[in-house]
């Protein structure tokens, strides 16, 4: 954009630097020379002293210094600062002129040179004249010079030099052409800005001098000037504390000024400039607080300063201006490192300045267009502007003021801030006033070539960017808003809608609905005025729909147009009814508007919008239920569709449809207005497809599930509402899932929260309210119409074939077809049990490892209504423990629904919990021979194994027989037959058996030895014989066998005689490899008189047997201590005869002596 | 005195908003909703500590060249925005500290109708009627 009035000159905003011009320096043809510009200019950077550079030739004309004033006593001055001032000092004064000058220390012609050089430096003082701008000299040498002192001829030369110059010594330089260039021009530059700030102080010392010639009535002009030039010299010295107070200082000065209309503007202009400065040094100085508290302060007393009426667009205009220099200044200090905050931002001052903006273009368009009143047709006028926009053009209508009162002789202003038509006049009387009239003419018709909203958008665009950083959405939206309204009166639709569009949202998901009505409103003129059908349609639904804010009256003009645009291309009757315009648009944009509407007719192409209302809210709602949450398959499917429309009259479709999960159900549930509808129960045969505004309407759908979604859940993915006609133009509004918009999760919730009673309906209508969506149903199947049993003798015994009968009754109408059963262990038990469970179907044989837990869909044929079957399983329970056992019959039959036929699969399942026990208890011990319990065993010396068989089962057993299984390690000492065959055990019976064994010497086993296993093979009682016999093998104990170095053992007679001889002999057997000796001796005993060897020592060879034979006499009758055997074995100390009891009988039954003889006596007697 | 005064409910829905009617109404709104980023902001900023103890009081959202923005949330979360005139400076801190409060008894009232359902549009006489006493008292 090229500068506008209101813009800051350059001048101003720049950083003020020293200047020096440089001359003497031929940087077009002369290398050395152009190396030394390029040192001095090229990438400077930060750390470089602060000075601009010029190059300029020895005998530039410098501007002219005016004669210095001696009295201000009759001067008057004409206006605050000239527009020339600063650029003149920045630019065009230089603060030091140095003369560079190609001369060695050695140069032969020395003389000549010198004189040269002094004449090119008389040169530039003469143009110099009356001007405090220091001279300096630059020798470029190409010698690298000596160190000072050293070099007598170049210290003599130089005074020389100097003296002929006219220079201080400080102002002669040399700079040597060598490697260190840079260093050098560095160190010269720094003296070069030592002088120039000596010049700068002196100026800053000069204007102040004036002060005291000064009178506060004649030249209050003055003092702001004086003021604000030291500000601007202690700038350009770099002293920015002292610029400050200096500008603060002609801040306030500028403030005492008398104001007038007159010179309002140049009042304000200054202050506005002074502000800046002042603002900027805040900023400078890193004292943001500052900076803001002045420039509040700058506007409060400003803000009221309007000035002129008639140009108080001008006003407008430069307070904006004031606010986006500020927002610039802000942006670029917090660009230096500056943080702001959410609430002080540069976006605050932009959206400020844009409201000034626009508050100037409000007023620029009430003030500027008076003129065309006596215009004959403003439209013409309005485009012939339009097209040219420049003041040329408007000689055909209004006269532009001729001669220009704008234009100036040298094209610019002398004073900033003053009219072009009076400069320099300080009357506060028009001493022209038709002049002045002319004049306002001519700015307020400027002003109409002014491209407000571009202004506007970009400052709005630029408080947009800034609140984005600052995290205010909101604020953010709200700027966005105005920029798309600020592009509608551009008349640029599109971007207008696109900003409107992308914020829409934002109100709406904050339910701030009078703020979505406002820019649903302009978005709708937009999309009317560039005709697009369905952004026009989309936003007039929202507009008709219960968010909106709008009155009736508004809201049917909105639905009668919409009603239009749906209708156009159906009814012939209705010819081209484009839309009626939205008020209050521009006339021409509507013209323009009404061609594209008509163009849309003629235009083939998509005339069906479909339109998804989750992301807004229309005018009708939408809600779907479902009348169950579950369905049998073999009943038709029902579910409501609920509308209702808020629009203000009532408003018809042409169809209604659903679609669902599953779409081949789609196809039964719509409603079109061609067709019968005999889908439709409620067949209201007056305006069933109209909705009328206010009224819930329902609508009843029904469909036959397919067999093949038993168990699926059904879905409504979507209902689609045709507004229009789908052969002309239409729309289709479509609800994802049962039904909501955007706004009605948060409604339902209100609605759920309500303890509000509802006012009673009449029947069949309902709430809109306690409606609740239920968007999909499952489909389950028919129910079973047979009764399934199970008969069986629990509990189960372990490994036995377990009977379970199943019997099958069907009570169906029908005959029922493929029967099938599955049955067996319950899955999703324990994994265990699965292995230890099997399940059969027959019973004559044990089914082992291979046999499955569950058998699955064993066909059973058909059933006749009221026939019923019986199915035997056997199962087969491994391991104790309850079990559940799963008994599912399914089959299919053929049924009618809604005139269909369907083959309808049906199931009915029984589970039983079975325990299973084991059948018995078997009890295993060892006993010697004389039944006495054994710990262990001795080798090669025969025991005895008891088994004790227990019945557990409740049922009766039958063993069938038993069989003992030795280990190689035993062997039998006699037969082993089973003496519990065919045995019936009732429950807490038992049986035992008893085997005699001897387990041969083996060595030291760990645990004992084997024994083996006992095998009992049992059936129930109960049991038909094919039911196959279970065996169970039960093991044995592992028994601990020890071995004894001497074995004796006892024959004597089972009883004894009082009297009689009883013989008895001991048998000692050596069971060692060793030679034994063996003290033996047997201690008398009162019932036995006996003979045989008392005490003994002998000795038993390995392997061998001795035998003892003793003749006892028994004295006594009864249960007689025998006279004991003591065994001592010499080499086995532990050999007791504790042990030896075990062996041999320690006592006997003696008879009483016999009576045969008597007997006969008697009998004689 | 104020000229607009709005409660905001928790989720950031206007329950209740009015304007001097003088002025242009959706003016109004655009400001209130935009000084919701700062109660925003202040909300969060303040944490979850010190839920208890914490100030209902916001203090200045934010100042617009002609209107000064206050603000004050529940603990319910429920925010009462007050826009006042820049150039009325009788209107001290203190001042818009106590009318917040009138503002939050009222709203307790409201709440305490059990026909009122919590986050329905305000649509109380009393209510009303404070507010209104609110708009006009000093001006």
């Amino acid at each position: 954009m090229s500068p506008t009035q209101w813009d800051f000159p350059v001048e101003l905003c720049c950083r003020p630097m020293a200047f020096v011009t440089l001359t003497g320096l031929d940087v077009v043809y002369n290398a050395v020379h152009r190396a030394v510009w390029d040192a001095f200019c090229a990438n400077r950077r930060a750390d470089r002293v602060p000075i601009s550079f010029k190059v300029l030739p020895g005998d530039h004309e410098y501007p002219k210094c005016r004669p210095k004033r001696t009295s201000y006593e009759w001067y008057i001055p004409k206006g605050i600062l000239k527009t020339g001032w600063m650029n003149k000092h920045l630019n065009l004064v230089p603060a030091l002129v140095v003369v560079f000058y190609e001369l060695d220390w050695d140069e032969p012609q020395w003389k000549e040179k010198q004189s040269e050089c002094a004449t090119r430096v008389e040169i530039v003082r003469q143009s110099l004249q009356g001007r405090n701008t220091k001279v300096a000299v630059v020798l470029i040498q190409k010698k690298t010079p000596l160190p000072p002192g050293e070099d007598v001829t170049a210290s003599e030369r130089a005074a020389a030099l100097c003296n002929a110059c006219e220079l201080s010594g400080k102002s002669l330089f040399v700079l040597p052409h060598t490697d260190h260039l840079v260093g050098y021009i560095i160190r010269l530059e720094n003296a070069f800005y030592e002088h120039a700030q000596t010049y700068y102080y002196t100026e800053i010392r000069r204007v102040k001098s004036h002060k005291e010639f000064l009178n506060k009535t004649t030249h209050q002009l003055l003092f702001v000037r004086h003021q604000f030039k030291i500000a601007f010299f202690s700038e350009l010295k770099q002293d920015t504390q002292n610029a400050l107070k200096n500008y603060r200082t002609a801040y306030n000065l500028v403030h005492e000024l008398r104001a007038h209309e007159t010179n309002i503007l140049e009042i304000k202009t200054m202050a506005g400039f002074i502000n800046y400065k002042i603002c900027r040094l805040c900023f400078q100085h890193n004292t943001p607080l500052d900076a803001i508290a002045q420039f509040r302060k700058h506007i409060d007393l400003c803000k009221k300063k309007i000035g002129s009426a008639e140009l108080s667009f001008e006003h407008a205009a430069w307070m904006s201006k004031q606010f986006q220099a500020f927002g610039d200044l802000f942006d670029e200090a917090i660009k230096l490192g500056l943080t702001a905050i959410q609430t002080q931002n540069p976006g605050f001052y932009y959206q400020q300045a844009a409201y000034y903006a626009q508050e100037r273009k409000q007023l620029a368009k009430t003030l500027c267009s008076h003129d065309f009143s006596s215009l004959k047709t403003g439209e013409h006028y309005q485009q012939c502007y339009l097209k040219n926009g420049s003041k040329n053009s408007l000689h055909a209508s209004v006269t532009y003021p001729n001669p220009d009162p704008l234009e100036t002789q040298t094209g610019v202003l002398d004073f900033y801030g003053q009219r072009s038509w009076r400069q320099g006049i300080l009357s506060f009387d028009l001493s022209d006033p038709e002049k002045e009239k002319v004049g306002i003419l001519a700015i307020q018709l400027k002003e109409r070539s002014v491209v407000h909203s571009e202004i506007i958008i970009t400052l709005l665009s630029n408080a947009v960017a800034q609140f984005k950083k600052y995290k205010c959405p909101r604020m953010k939206s709200h700027l966005m808003v105005q920029m798309g309204e600020e592009y509608y009166y551009a008349k640029d639709y599109t971007k207008a809608l696109k900003l409107l569009d992308y914020v829409m949202c934002d109100y709406r998901s904050e339910g701030w609905w009078t703020l979505l009505t406002s820019i649903l409103t302009t978005a709708l003129k937009c999309s009317y005025l560039m005709a697009q059908l369905k952004d026009y349609i989309t936003y007039s639904l929202e507009l008709l729909g219960r968010a909106s804010t709008l009155k009736d009256d508004q809201k049917s003009r909105i639905e009668k147009n919409l009603i239009n645009v749906l209708m156009e291309l159906y009814s012939v009757l209705v010819q081209n009814e484009s839309p009626d315009p939205e008020p209050d648009c521009d006339v021409l944009a509507v013209k323009t508007a009404q061609k594209l509407w008509s163009d849309r007719v003629s235009l083939a192409g998509s005339n069906v919008f479909t339109i998804g209302v989750q992301d807004f809210v229309p005018f009708v709602q939408c809600k779907a239920k479902f009348h169950a949450p579950s369905f049998h398959v073999d009943v038709p499917v029902r579910f409501d569709i609920y509308l209702k429309a808020d629009c203000p009259h009532p408003i018809r479709f042409s169809k209604l449809c659903v679609s669902f999960n599953n779409q081949e159900y789609n196809q039964f549930c719509v409603i079109e207005e061609a067709t019968k509808a005999s889908e439709v129960l409620e067949n209201l045969t007056q305006g069933k497809m109209c909705l009328v505004p206010g009224k819930t309407r329902k609508f009843l759908f029904k469909f036959v599930a397919k067999t093949e979604d038993v168990g699926k859940k059904i879905e409504i993915t979507s209902v689609d509402l045709v507004l229009g006609h789908e052969t002309g133009r239409c729309v289709v509004l479509n609800w994802q899932g049962g039904g909501g918009d955007a706004a009605s999760s948060q409604e339902a919730l209100q609605a759920s929260r309500s303890f509000k009673r509802r006012p009673k309906l009449p029947d069949n209508e309902l709430h809109w309210d306690s409606i609740v969506i239920q968007a999909s149903t499952m489909i389950i199947s028919r129910v079973p119409n047979i009764s399934v049993h199970l008969r069986h003798d629990p509990p189960a015994l372990t490994n036995e074939m377990y009977c379970l009968v199943v019997t099958v009754e069907s009570h169906e109408k029908t005959r029922i077809r493929d029967v099938k059963l599955t049955a067996g262990l319950k899955p999703g038990q324990d994994a265990n049990l699965t292995q230890k469970t099997h399940v059969s179907l027959h019973g004559t044989e044990l089914c082992d490892e291979s046999y499955p837990a569950l058998l699955t869909d064993i066909p059973v044929g058909d059933l006749h209504p009221g026939e019923q079957l019986e199915k035997m399983l056997y199962v087969r329970c491994g391991t104790v423990g309850s079990r559940m056992f799963l008994v599912y019959v399914s089959y299919l039959i053929n049924t009618t629904i809604e005139d269909k036929e369907i083959v309808c699969k049906c199931h009915k399942d029984e589970t039983v919990t079975i325990e299973t026990v084991f059948p018995f208890d078997v009890a295993v011990k060892f006993v010697s021979t004389k039944f006495e319990h054994l710990e262990r065993v001795y080798a090669d010396i025969p025991f005895l194994l008891m088994t004790d068989l227990l019945s557990a089962s409740p049922w009766a057993l039958t063993i069938v027989s038993s069989e003992l299984q030795l280990a190689p390690s035993m062997t039998p000492v006699d037969q082993l037959e089973s003496q519990v065959d065919k045995v019936v055990l009732q429950t807490g019976e038992s049986a035992s058996e008893c085997f005699c064994l001897r387990c041969p010497s083996v060595g030291n086993v760990e645990g004992g030895v084997a024994t083996g296993h006992y095998i009992i093979s049992w059936k129930r009682t109960s049991a038909v014989g094919s039911v196959p016999v279970i065996s169970t093998a039960i093991t044995l104990p592992h028994v601990i066998v020890e071995n004894i170095p001497l074995h004796v053992n006892a024959d004597l007679p089972s009883f004894g005689r009082v009297r009689e001889s009883l013989p008895v002999k001991y048998h000692l057997q050596n069971k060692t490899n060793l030679v034994q000796d063996v003290e033996i001796s047997v201690e008398p005993s009162d019932a036995f008189m006996f003979s045989g060897l008392k005490q003994i020592r002998l000795r038993i060879l390995p392997g061998t047997e001795q035998e003892m034979l003793y003749n006892f006499y028994p004295l006594m009758a009864g249960y007689q201590q025998l006279p004991s055997l003591n065994v001592n074995l010499l080499r086995f100390p532990h050999f007791t005869n504790q042990l030896l009891r075990r062996f041999i009988p320690t006592s006997i039954f003696v008879k009483p002596q016999g009576r045969l003889v008597d007997d006969n006596s008697i009998a004689a007697a | 005195m104020a000229v607009c005064v709005a409660v905001i409910a928790k989720e950031n829905y206007p329950l209740y908003i009015r304007s001097i009617p003088t002025e242009n109404e959706l003016k109004f709104h655009y400001m209130v909703h935009t000084s919701l980023d700062v109660v925003d902001e202040k909300i969060s900023a303040m944490g979850k500590a010190l839920v208890d103890q914490r100030e209902l009081y916001l203090g200045l959202l934010y100042p617009t060249e002609d209107y000064k923005v206050y603000g004050y949330v529940t603990n319910s979360k429920v925010k009462f925005v007050m826009v006042v005139d820049s150039s009325n400076t009788a209107l001290r801190d203190n001042e818009i500290r106590s009318m917040f409060r009138k503002l939050h008894n009222s709203y307790t009232d409201v709440m305490c109708n059990p026909f009122y359902n919590p986050g329905d549009h305000i649509q109380s006489r009393a209510f009303d009627s404070m507010v209104t006493s609110m708009m006009i008292q000093v001006c």
